[in-house]
């Protein structure tokens, strides 16, 4: 399989399979197509619950857009004094796409990297989830914490941070956050990329170790 | 009682004690066989709590089996929905089948407050396109028979009409926001009966007459009735693509003066014609108090009148090839030429009958005696062959008049004033007993013979309605594939089935099971119409209706259907502009504000005030309620309305929201101040 006939000869002159270089690339590559298609699915998403909406108000969180209920949501909390949704994360969803496809070149750039600074272009791309969530948290707390006292209920409700996973209740809606497909598209990306990187190692550390001996080695006499 | 007498007796109370206790083993035995609790009177083979329940509140089996053919839990929605007139209303109402749950009412001649119908914005204009002038409002009307929308002989859910009866009016309404659209003055008849119907595509709506009167209702002494009275029914051109009836389109035939009742267009082998039976053929024209037979009975003394029997599609060729007067800007066509080209037939009917109705695969038409215990069933193909065959005798008016045994196909004797018939899925026919008060079953011959286990052209069940049953109605009953499962009996006496209210009672749905052939219709459940008196009703599956949730757009006008020009998407939109004495108010509503809140003009000023509901959410409707100037709107989300009218009330008024839209409604509030002329 995978051409076992060929081999890959190192300096030193042993040599070691193909798929041992083939699959850290391969693995590498599929992280970024995974972070690439994740942009188009929705990260993260809330959805509240009341008595007078038998089927919730629903918003999908995408890296660089909302979509659902914000219209109904926006027109509740402007009882609160609450900017609308749209304002959140402005700057991060303007970015967001750019920024991702050049997580995922720096992941291609480390398939030609044959050396640890591999790991170090790649780790942009496996920190990315932990930015996400902190960034969100973020948000979500500026949000909550923006109640203008002044508004019609604002004076009734004490500043929230929404939850990013689970429920938590304001008034008569309890709020249910939870992680969805793209965000875990983006944390196998980061599996699949600490995988990858381990393969890397393991075809490249021979690399390096052939070429060190070929420099220690004493040059034999020739016969 | 002494100790002797016991003693007298003993043997006598001994057998007596026996007698009981054998008694009381023999109950409780029975009681152990049916397997319920203490004092059972039946089993309704239910779980023993709700054996109890029942128990307790005395029901029978039949009323257990009622209750749950009829209970609707909490949430869950009715498989039919029941479109009924208002009467003299001038409403229709849409009902939960079989549920009996009202919906909700449809303000159609008659303005209704609650939906802002006649308070202001377009329903102003649509109530006001059929007033008899601008001088002469119409602010009620009689709706009698309500007709949907059909496509190929089956309801497809997309309008709805109906007739005032009192006028002469057809009103048009749009089920995708089950409001009234259009409402159209008959500029020749001044009132109607025989509609609204509507042929099998929906190509024509029919509006029938009923009380004879000259063309136009000019004036005319009742000496010349023969001479100048005249029938007149109108096929109202219905455009889909507009929703609207088309007058430019549309066409009358001249008829005699024979006060038509009831109509029914065919289907099937008899579609292009349309059937309407009569019950003035003597021309009576009452006079009581001058020493003439009244009218009731003036208009009964022939044993027979006439089933009119009409070719529309002829009819149609006739008005396109402009055979036809125009008078009062509606064409024509005169009842000679109707009589020349073979629109119009007769047959006779026994006397003073109801209802002229269509068997579904449209072979057949259904008329009631009224006063005559039968109904009498006409064959097309016979009427038809009859007249090809030619040489007919005519009437006084010079109508062809096809004679009975040549058009009928049969009589089943039914029982005392038989009125109007609706059809089921297992080839029964169900015809009101105004009289006896009762619904008949009777089955059907011919193609449908061999879908029940009855002999054709016979009474299978008659049964006790309460009481003085018009018309009737079943689950898609006058369609070319109707549903079985329910009729109503749409009564006109309560008498005694509701608590007392006073001396003016409601009417009484009641609901009837007719799921299983044979004689075991059951009477389901009685509904109170606590408005007017309905009369005819149609029910559709619910599935086939398929109305808005919202308004599409933000900014949506329903008269138009489409985006009001003078809508605006947010409240940063919302201004007063003033020109000269005119006052233009954009203003936009949502929870819970107006904005502006403050409109502040001058006495005499012309205010033009156009409003947008900005709400996408499901019922949040608000209401737009101005104190003083009789104007409350409804403004459904998505909606905008433009209201107009003259300051000419000086002072300080309030707008407020009529519709409890949130925690914060009582706030939702504005002021109008009108400043006093120097």
């Amino acid at each position: 399989m995978f051409d076992s006939d060929v081999k890959v000869v190192l300096p030193d002159g042993s040599t070691r399979r193909l798929m041992d270089y083939l699959l850290p690339s391969a693995l590498l590559m599929f992280g970024a197509l995974l972070l690439v298609v994740s942009i188009f699915l929705p990260y993260w998403s809330m959805t509240m619950e009341a008595p007078q909406y038998p089927q919730g108000l629903h918003v999908d969180v995408y890296v660089n857009r909302l979509e659902g209920d914000m219209r109904e949501i926006d027109a509740l909390n402007h009882y609160l004094g609450m900017p609308v949704l749209d304002e959140g994360g402005q700057l991060e969803r303007s970015i967001s796409v750019i920024s991702i496809v050049t997580l995922g070149l720096l992941l291609l750039a480390g398939v030609f990297v044959h050396n640890r600074w591999a790991a170090v272009l790649a780790l942009p791309a496996i920190l990315f989830p932990l930015v996400f969530v902190a960034d969100l948290w973020w948000i979500l707390y500026q949000y909550g914490h923006s109640i203008d006292p002044k508004s019609a209920l604002g004076g009734a409700i004490e500043p929230f941070t929404p939850p990013i996973v689970g429920r938590g209740v304001v008034a008569q809606f309890a709020t249910v956050g939870q992680f969805e497909i793209g965000f875990y598209l983006a944390l196998a990306a980061v599996g699949v990329v600490l995988v990858g990187l381990w393969f890397h190692r393991r075809a490249y550390k021979p690399v390096q170790d052939a070429r060190e001996r070929m420099k220690t080695a004493v040059p034999t006499p020739s016969s | 009682m002494t100790k002797e007498w016991f003693y007298q007796h003993k043997l006598g109370l001994l057998a007596l004690l026996v007698v009981f206790l054998a008694i009381g083993l023999l109950a409780s035995c029975d009681r152990s066989e049916e397997g319920g609790g203490a004092g059972q009177v039946q089993d309704t083979g239910l779980s023993a709590d709700a054996n109890a329940l029942a128990q307790e509140r005395g029901f029978t089996p039949d009323d257990v089996y009622a209750a749950l053919k009829t209970y609707m839990p909490t949430g869950e929605l009715d498989p039919y929905i029941m479109f009924a007139s208002g009467g003299q209303g001038g409403q229709v109402l849409v009902i939960g089948v079989p549920s009996m749950r009202i919906l909700k009412v449809i303000g159609v001649f008659t303005p209704e407050p609650w939906q802002g119908y006649g308070y202001g914005g377009s329903s102003n204009d649509v109530l006001a396109s059929g007033f008899m002038d601008e001088d002469h409002p119409l602010l009620w009307g009689d709706t009698h028979h309500p007709s949907i929308s059909e496509t190929n002989g089956e309801y497809d859910g997309k309008f709805l009409f109906i007739n005032d009866k009192a006028n002469a009016r057809l009103a048009v309404i749009d089920l995708r926001d089950f409001e009234t659209k259009q409402i159209i003055k008959n500029p020749n008849a001044i009132n109607d009966h025989g509609g609204a119907f509507v042929t099998p595509n929906t190509e024509y709506v029919i509006e029938g007459p009923q009380y004879a009167a000259p063309i136009g209702w000019e004036y005319a002494s009742l000496d010349d009735y023969d001479a100048k009275y005249r029938g007149l029914i109108t096929f109202w051109k219905f455009d889909r693509v507009t929703g609207r009836v088309d007058e430019s389109k549309s066409f009358q035939i001249e008829l005699p003066p024979y006060w038509q009742d009831l109509c029914d267009a065919g289907k099937g082998p008899s579609e292009g014609w349309v059937f309407c039976n009569s019950f003035n053929t003597e021309l009576a024209t009452g006079g009581v108090e001058l020493g003439n037979p009244p009218f009731e009975a003036g208009t009964t003394q022939n044993d027979t009148d006439y089933l009119h029997i009409i070719n529309w599609k002829a009819a149609e060729e006739v008005y396109n090839a402009g055979k036809y007067d125009m008078i009062n800007g509606i064409a024509v066509i005169s009842m000679q030429t109707a009589v020349d080209e073979g629109l119009l037939y007769f047959t006779p009917e026994p006397k003073s009958p109801h209802g002229a109705d269509v068997t579904p695969g449209g072979e057949y038409i259904v008329v009631g005696g009224k006063l005559d215990p039968h109904v009498t069933i006409y064959s097309f193909d016979k009427i038809m062959k009859a007249i090809e065959g030619g040489g007919l005798d005519t009437d006084v008016y010079g109508v062809p008049v096809i004679p009975l045994d040549a058009s009928m196909e049969a009589q089943v004797e039914l029982g005392l004033g038989p009125l109007h018939t609706v059809f089921d899925d297992k080839g029964y026919a169900y015809t009101s007993l105004f009289l006896d008060s009762a619904v008949a079953r009777w089955a059907l011959g011919g193609p449908y013979a061999d879908k029940h286990p009855e002999e054709g052209w016979t009474l299978v069940q008659k049964l006790p309605v309460h009481y003085n049953i018009g018309h009737i109605t079943a689950a898609e009953g006058d369609t070319a594939t109707p549903d079985g499962l329910y009729v109503v009996a749409l009564n006109k006496w309560s008498i005694d089935r509701f608590a007392n209210v006073g001396p003016l009672l409601p009417q009484n749905f009641q609901l009837v099971d007719v799921s299983r052939t044979g004689d075991q219709m059951k009477l389901l459940y009685d509904m109170p119409i606590g408005m007017a008196e309905p009369h005819y009703a149609q029910i559709i599956k619910a599935d086939k209706l398929q109305p808005f949730e919202v308004y599409p757009e933000i900014g949506w006008n329903p008269e138009t259907m489409s985006i009001h020009p003078n809508a605006i998407t947010s409240p940063e939109e919302a201004r007063v502009e003033r020109d000269g004495d005119t006052v233009e108010i954009w203003m936009s509503v949502i929870r819970s504000h107006f904005v502006p809140e403050r409109v502040e003009i001058k006495e005499g000023d012309q205010v033009i005030w156009h409003l947008t509901n900005l709400e996408r959410t499901r019922d949040a409707t608000h209401g737009f309620a101005l104190s003083g100037y009789n104007i409350n709107l409804s403004l459904e989300p998505g909606e905008t309305q433009t209201i107009e009218f003259t300051a000419t009330q000086p002072g300080t008024y309030t707008f407020y929201c009529t519709e409890f839209c949130s925690a914060l409604h009582l706030e939702m509030l504005g002021y109008f101040l009108v400043e006093p002329k120097e």
